[in-house]
Formats: C-alpha cells, sequence, structure tokens
C-alpha cells in the first residue's frame, strides 16, 4: 500500500465568474523511502496538490477525487481524526517558510507548539534539542528568535517543524528557492539524509528542474492544473520527453554544455491563468514543436519509454 | 568602457562590503559577477552606478574617474535593472510614465511618444501603443521585468547593470530576458554587467565571469575557462553543487557564508577550504589585476 | 493623454459606486451637504440687516416661535439666523485652517522620511514638540499675541495641529522609501524633489485623503473652543463665539436652552458627519489594498 495516493483528484477555487479550475485531475502516489518531486511553475497547480494532503484549502474550494494516506481516505475523514493526522501524519514545510516565523516567539518555543498540541513527547524541551541537532542545528540556538538566524537556518527550522510529530510523510513546499546555492546544497542534502535515516516519504515541490533531478526518485512535472510527465529523477531532466519539461530543464542550463553557451532557452508568453485555457492540448500556444492536431486533441498519458509517461501527441505518435 | 580600481567600500566603518576590487569591462562585453549572499556583488554593482559613495579607490568610466558632481550625466551612460520588477515600478504609474520618467528626468528633446514606443519596441513589448495605459499589477513578470528594461533603454545608455534580472521570473520565461540581452549587446553594441548568484546564468550569456567572495574577486577569466577549469577552490566547490547529471563529488562547504564585518585574516576563504594549507592563515593575497585571462586569489595557484 | 484621464475618470467612478453603498457614509455625506448649503445660502437669503443689533427686532431671550424658530438672544437677534452664518464662519475656519495643517502637515512628512542626516533630525524634533506641547495653551497663547481675528484663529489652528499628520506621513513615506521603484528613479537620474513628488506623494496621497477629513473635524472642535473662550472675531460670530455669549450673557441661568443648545448641536453634527465620511474613505480605500 503506497504512503500516499492521489487519485483523481480536483480542486476547483472559487472564483469571481465562478470555478477556476486548479486542478484537474491527478492521480499519483509516494511509497515510502521515497523522495518524489513535482515541478511546475506558478499556476500549474503544485501548491494547491500539496494543500490538499491537510486539507488546508479554503473553505470555498472543491475537492473531488480521493487521497488516501496509509488508505485511509482523508477527503472523509472526520475532522477530530483529521486534526490528529495533521502533523502527526503527515506535515508540510510551506513555501516562503522563512516568512513563516512568529517574530516575536523564540524558535524554540514555536517547536514546541505542535509538540505540546499533539502530546507527541513527554519532554517537550528535549524533543526541541533533538529536532535542533537532527536538522544540523546547535542545541542552544533554541532561545534564539528568527531574526537572528540566517536564511538558511531558518529553512531548517521550518524543516525541524515538520518533523516535530514524527510524521511519515514529508511535503516541501519551494524549500530551497531564495537560498543561496550552497546553502540549497546543504538543506537538499539533509532532507535527502532524512528520508533515507527516518524511512519518511517526501514530496519535494519546485520550479528547479535541476534540483528535483538529483534529489528525487521519481518526477511528475505539472502544467495547468494536470500531468504532463512522470518518470525517474534524473531521466526527466536529462533526456525530458514532453516539450514543456524540455523546457523548464532549458531554463536551468547545464555548465559545461557547448550547446547553451549563448543561447537561453525560454519559452514565450506567460504560465496560463487556470480559468482561461485554450482547448486542445493545453501547451500548445506555447509549444515550439507544435502540430495542427494539437489544437483539438484530447491529450492523456501515454507510454513514454521504461517507468515513463508523457502527455503529448507527439510522444504517441 | 566600465570599471573599479582598487574599490573599497566600508559600512558603519567596520562592515567592508568591497575590500579591494579591480575590475575592467570592455565595450560590448557581457560580465557575470557571481557570488553568495553577503559577498559584495550588489554593493559593487551599486557602486559602479554611483549609487553608493566608495570609501576608497575609484570607479572608473571610460578610463577616467567618476565625477560625482557630474552625476546625472553618468545616469545616461550608465543604467540599472533591477531584481524584482514588480517592485521597481511605481503601481501608481502607467507603463508609459514609468518609460518616460527617465526622458523627462533629463529633458530629452523630441517626440516622447516615439522614443517611449521606440524603446518599448526593442525591450520586446509589441506593439508598443498597447502597452502605454497599463499598469504594472495588469502585467505578467515577463513584461514588467521588459519594462524596467525599456525604461533603461530610453536614455539610450552605453552601460547596463543588470541585478539578478531573472531570478523573480518564472522559470519558463527567463530564457526570454536572456535572450533580450544578448540580443540588446549584438545589435546595440551594449555593455552589461550582470550581477548574479545563478552560475548557469553565467554559463548562458556571459563572455566573462568574476566571482566574489567576502568583497574581493577571486577568480576571473573567460566563463568557459572559469565553469569548466576553476582554479579557486571555492569556484570548484560552488561549481559542484551546481546540480547536475553524473557529476563529479559535490564540494559542500559547511556553514554559512560570513560576516563582512568579520574577515578572516590570510586568505579570506581560509575557514572553510576543503584544501586549505598552514600558509593560508597568514598569507596576504593581491588584487586580481584587469589583464586578459584567467586568474585566482589563491596559494595553490601559480 | 486624454486615455489616461479617462481612466482616472473611471477610478472615481468606481469609488463614488462604493461609497454610495457605505451608509454611515452617504449620512456623513447628506448632512455635510446640508450645512454647505446653509453656509453658500446664508448670504443671500439673510439680509446682513437682521444680524444688525441696532435693528433687532424681537425680544430678549424670547423662546422659539413662528417668527423666531430658534428664538432671540440677548439683543433680539434671531438665533437661527446666527447660527446659519455662524455655519459660514465655522466651515470657513475649519477647511482653511484644516488646509494649511495638511500642507504644512504633509510637507514636513515627506521630507522628514525622504532625507537623512541633521535635516531630517530637525524636522522630527520640531514635530515631537508640537505634539507634545498642549494644544489649548498653546492655542490660547498663540491668539491672545496675534489678536482676535478670523485670519488669525486659522493662522493658530493650522500651526498648532499639523504635526500629528506629520508623524503619520513620515511614516508612510519611510516604508515607501525602501521600495525598488525610489531607487530606481535615482538610478536613471532623479533628484530629491522629482522622488518626492512624482513617486512618494502619490503614493501618500491616499492616507493625506483619509486624514484630512479626519483633521477637519479637529479642527472644527478647535476653533469652537477658541472662540467660545472669547479668542475669535467678534465681528464674525462662529458657533463658539455664539455658545460664549449664551454663557456670558447668562442665558443658562435665564433658562434660554435654545440659545446654548443649537450651536452645541450643530458643532457635533458637522465633527460627526466629517468622521462618518473620512472613516468611510478609509474603509473604501483599505478594501482597495
Amino acid at each position: 500500500m503506497s504512503l500516499l495516493e492521489w487519485r483523481d483528484v480536483t480542486v476547483d477555487y472559487a472564483g469571481p465568474d465562478g470555478p477556476v479550475p486548479a486542478v484537474r485531475g491527478v492521480t499519483l502516489s509516494v511509497e515510502r523511502g521515497e523522495v518524489l518531486g513535482i515541478a511546475g511553475e506558478s499556476g500549474c497547480g503544485k501548491s494547491t496538490l500539496a494543500a490538499t494532503v491537510l486539507r488546508l484549502l479554503p473553505d470555498s474550494a472543491r475537492v473531488g477525487g480521493e487521497i488516501l494516506l496509509d488508505g485511509t481516505d482523508l477527503l472523509t475523514m472526520s475532522w477530530g481524526k483529521l486534526r490528529a493526522a495533521r502533523w502527526s501524519d503527515a506535515a508540510i514545510v510551506f513555501q516562503g517558510a522563512l516568512h513563516s516565523l512568529n517574530p516575536v516567539q523564540s524558535i524554540g518555543k514555536q517547536l514546541a507548539e505542535p509538540i505540546r498540541l499533539h502530546k507527541t513527547a513527554a519532554d517537550p524541551d528535549a524533543r526541541v534539542r533533538e529536532l535542533l541537532e537532527q536538522v544540523g542545528l546547535p542545541a542552544s540556538r533554541a532561545s534564539a528568535y528568527p531574526h537572528e538566524l540566517s536564511g538558511g537556518q531558518r529553512q531548517r527550522v521550518m524543516i525541524a517543524m515538520a518533523l516535530a510529530c514524527g510524521p511519515d510523510l514529508v511535503i516541501a513546499d519551494e524549500p530551497t528557492t531564495a537560498l543561496d546555492v550552497m546553502v540549497q546544497a546543504q538543506v537538499l542534502d539533509l532532507l535527502t539524509g532524512l528520508v533515507r535515516d527516518l524511512g519518511m516519504g517526501m514530496v519535494l515541490i519546485s520550479h528547479d528542474l535541476g534540483v528535483l533531478g538529483t534529489t528525487c526518485d521519481r518526477i511528475a512535472v505539472m502544467y495547468a492544473g494536470r500531468i504532463v510527465e512522470i518518470g525517474p529523477g534524473l531521466d526527466v531532466f536529462d533526456d525530458p520527453q514532453h516539450p514543456y519539461t524540455r523546457a523548464l530543464a532549458g531554463a536551468f542550463p547545464r555548465v559545461g554544455d557547448p550547446a547553451a553557451r549563448y543561447a537561453p532557452v525560454g519559452l514565450p508568453g506567460d504560465p496560463p491563468y487556470p480559468g482561461d485555457l485554450p482547448g486542445g492540448c493545453d501547451f500548445h500556444p506555447r509549444c515550439p514543436v507544435v502540430m495542427d492536431a494539437c489544437a483539438t486533441a484530447s491529450v492523456s498519458l501515454v507510454d513514454a519509454g521504461a517507468g515513463r509517461v508523457a502527455a503529448c501527441l507527439r510522444v504517441s505518435s | 568602457m566600465i570599471g573599479a580600481r582598487d574599490l573599497r567600500v566600508v559600512f558603519g566603518g567596520r562592515v567592508r562590503a568591497v575590500d579591494g576590487v579591480d575590475l575592467e569591462v570592455d565595450a560590448g562585453e557581457i560580465v557575470a559577477l557571481v557570488g553568495e549572499s553577503g559577498c559584495g556583488k550588489t554593493t559593487l554593482a551599486r557602486t559602479l552606478l554611483g549609487l553608493e559613495k566608495p570609501s576608497s579607490g575609484e570607479v572608473l568610466f571610460e578610463g577616467k574617474p567618476l565625477d560625482y558632481r557630474r552625476l546625472k550625466a553618468y545616469r545616461r551612460q550608465v543604467q540599472l535593472v533591477l531584481q524584482d520588477p514588480l517592485g521597481a515600478l511605481n503601481p501608481r504609474h502607467t507603463v508609459y510614465d514609468a518609460v518616460a520618467e527617465g526622458l523627462r528626468i533629463h529633458r530629452v528633446p523630441g517626440d516622447e511618444q516615439a522614443l517611449v514606443a521606440d524603446a518599448l519596441s526593442r525591450a520586446g513589448l509589441r506593439p508598443p501603443e498597447r502597452f502605454f495605459l497599463r499598469y504594472p499589477h495588469e502585467l505578467s513578470g515577463g513584461q514588467r521585468q521588459r519594462v524596467v528594461i525599456a525604461g533603461a533603454l530610453v536614455l539610450e545608455p552605453r552601460v547596463l547593470i543588470a541585478d539578478e534580472p531573472v531570478s523573480s521570473l518564472d522559470a519558463s520565461v527567463r530564457g526570454e530576458i536572456l535572450g533580450l540581452l544578448l540580443r540588446l549587446r549584438d545589435e546595440l553594441g551594449l555593455t552589461v554587467l550582470v550581477v548574479t548568484h545563478d552560475l548557469g546564468l553565467a554559463w548562458n550569456i556571459a563572455d566573462r565571469v568574476a566571482v566574489m567572495y567576502l568583497g574581493r574577486i577571486v577568480e576571473i577569466g573567460p566563463t568557459a575557462e572559469v565553469l569548466q577549469s576553476p582554479q579557486h577552490p571555492y569556484t570548484q566547490a560552488l561549481l559542484s553543487v551546481v546540480p547536475d547529471v553524473g557529476h563529479t563529488e559535490q564540494i559542500v562547504l559547511t556553514g554559512e557564508p560570513p560576516d563582512p564585518a568579520r574577515i578572516p585574516s590570510g586568505c579570506r576563504f581560509h575557514p572553510r577550504c576543503p584544501v586549505v594549507l598552514p600558509e593560508c592563515t597568514s598569507v596576504s593575497l593581491p588584487i586580481l589585476g584587469v589583464e586578459v585571462g584567467h586568474h585566482a586569489a589563491c596559494v595553490r595557484v601559480g | 493623454m486624454s486615455l489616461a484621464t479617462q481612466r482616472r475618470r473611471r477610478a472615481l467612478a468606481r469609488f463614488w459606486e462604493q461609497f454610495r453603498h457605505d451608509r454611515a457614509g452617504m449620512a456623513g455625506l447628506i448632512i455635510l451637504a446640508f450645512f454647505i448649503l446653509v453656509a453658500i445660502l446664508a448670504p443671500i437669503l439673510i439680509s446682513p440687516e437682521s444680524l444688525d443689533v441696532t435693528k433687532a427686532t424681537g425680544e430678549r431671550f424670547d423662546p422659539p416661535s413662528l417668527a423666531y424658530p430658534l428664538g432671540t438672544d440677548e439683543d433680539g437677534r434671531s438665533i437661527l439666523l446666527l447660527l446659519a452664518y455662524g455655519t459660514r464662519i465655522s466651515l470657513t475656519v475649519g477647511l482653511a485652517a484644516t488646509l494649511i495643517s495638511m500642507v504644512i502637515g504633509t510637507a514636513v512628512g515627506i521630507m522628514a522620511g525622504h532625507f537623512r542626516g541633521a535635516g531630517s533630525h530637525a524636522l522630527v524634533g520640531v514635530t515631537d514638540w508640537f505634539l507634545v506641547i498642549p494644544f489649548l495653551p498653546l492655542a490660547i497663547v498663540l491668539a491672545t499675541v496675534l489678536g482676535p481675528s478670523t485670519l488669525n484663529l486659522i493662522i493658530v489652528i493650522g500651526i498648532t495641529s499639523w504635526a500629528g499628520t506629520a508623524r503619520l506621513i513620515r511614516a508612510q513615506t519611510l516604508s515607501i522609501e525602501g521600495r525598488p521603484y525610489i531607487e530606481r528613479s535615482k538610478a536613471l537620474g532623479a533628484d530629491n524633489w522629482h522622488q518626492m513628488t512624482r513617486h512618494v506623494l502619490p503614493n501618500v496621497f491616499p492616507l493625506v485623503l483619509a486624514n484630512t477629513t479626519l483633521t477637519v473635524a479637529i479642527v472644527i472642535l478647535s476653533e469652537t473652543t477658541l472662540s467660545f473662550l472669547g479668542l475669535g472675531d467678534p465681528l464674525a460670530p462662529s458657533w463658539g463665539a455664539i455658545l460664549d455669549s449664551a454663557f456670558s450673557t447668562g442665558a443658562v441661568s435665564q433658562g434660554a436652552w435654545w440659545y446654548v443648545l443649537p450651536p452645541g448641536i450643530c458643532v457635533v453634527l458637522v465633527v460627526l458627519a466629517f468622521t462618518l465620511v473620512g472613516r468611510a474613505m478609509e474603509r473604501i480605500m483599505e478594501g482597495r489594498t
């Protein structure tokens, strides 16, 4: 049984002109000890998908499909069970985590909060010290305030907070954006180390395909609320099958790749607004290898090689 | 075209943001200034623009030191593109106003509307008239950055200094803006200095790369050489952690980029250097010169 | 750019649309409109003769009657007519003093926030000084020194009430100064004047507007107080001066409530009206951003 399973999940937000489909039928699973990467840009629905796991979306949002955590459907869970599940079974490290800390409370106090709420440890302070060590911070920092820490240190605190109640699943939404490349490497090392040592499952969300390629076992690429490609991490980064994935990978050129010298790869236009989607393949207005059929055909994920699927007409033909 | 000589910028008497930099950027060159936060690259860029006064040393433009009494005239030659296009545009000004601002400040004669339209076109916003009355919040990130670039281009500068020009844009849109900078260099002969932490960006568009650490340039040279055969241990470490496939062993440095108020003695990198030697704690490394070629400030080199 | 004017007109129309639906704001606006109408029509509908003490036709302290709807004062003049004329004075002083106060306050606030160094410190110091000094004693001293006239009253109130605005505007300026577009403007070559007028001012303007309506309320109260204390122009009686007359001529002991209540009620209504309108504007602007 998978640790986490999204089954044909849809999410519609209440917009001023009717429902806005942020997620349009996503089926994905995460196993224990596995790191799944979800790649995409703003508006593709990845953060919304992450928020569905703990039912953290606003009341006005409509969620369809099933979300199974260890076999139990989160969407039909009772409120009490859900509150218990939140943080102790699954936790999220939010985007912009650097600003999610209360500036007037010491980090030790903030770390202790979920522990006290869920009563997961007899001695919260000892557990706080343990957590800080797990993320590579000296235990003495527990009395420090957020503004006294650097960006990388604050991110570690957010990760520690996610681990506080010993969850089986951690979802990290853009954990390395806004961090220096060296600190980014430290944080990614930390995350993959935790997965290895604690046997957790992890979902890493990012727009940086390079980061995902080197840390994730599998990557799913999202565009306009749908998945357009899934495959093993390194393969998706190195040899993308979907034109969008290729453009995304191109935005992070490989140092040493002569083809990338003086040849920046970019797409025209912008990531689409979910309420305003073209017909046919969602990506066709911006696709560099678009064909006539793409404007009208309905596209779904098809086999694209060993353990890989992609939603592109060119792949199936 | 533009450069620095023994430039030092000290804040509050203790924070040595720029601690001795010699730099020369030739006309039509694209130079990438890379480094992590706190290395002084943004301060160096702002000092080159005249937004910050050096504590000692000088900024050179066309071989001559910058005259701080004639800053306004200097501004027509050297322009700035900021990191956050949403913050860089006054939310109450239309696109037209934002681009025309430079013209109005410098009282440039001529048909204002035509000049604005021309700048917007060159920045890739066509047809320009369609954008005149839009407000920044109505545009996408890529379009906003083009407006900022148009605002800089309208003064027909010789040099463009771009501080993280694409880091706050969506990944798939970055290529467009970078391509625009390349085209401006090719078509207008613009000199570009790009400040960034992204080595991939440098690989994409830069002719030369200068790596900064704690206020000094520690390595400089042609992009292909510096990024493929780095000589300085810091550059080697940075390159090793850039996510890549089938790469060499990662050299993940411990700790954070240190505080420019407490610069270590000897080689400033020695506390974190994975191949440190005993003499590194006391050696006095010279400021890297402006001679052509690939140079690194390290005891192990040369 | 006529298209730009079109946009501004549309923005104003949207603002009015929202304001229309704000009941409290509309109530305040209607009250204000009434008083402004009275102030404008007073000299047209009422001949100055009816305020002439020598031509007064009523009895002393006459209670309200058909001929004199609000009764008479100690000289037999109609209190209703006195109030109508008083509206002009009170509103004029109120608006003029507010204008002075806002101009000084905004200018000082923006400069104190924009500049760094000794000049800015000095401005902040002066602002704080004016904030700390109790308003009434300072106003009394100034009014006494300058002499009783409407113009002096306007000056005194303008000078003593700008500090609160300055503080507010300075704080807002500081937060705007941190934004990248100010830096960009500098990089384009803008001088201080350009930065302050073309970037800071338009962005603090909504705050200034909302603050203005609230300041008017305070100013009118101040004017009433000073006039009540006898520091106003004896030849141009505002509501405060009417109240002063009422008390000093013994209207209270005579039980002439029609002399004391109406001026007070007018002050309260106008102050309330301005406050309602000001709060409504704040609500709309907050909702906007």
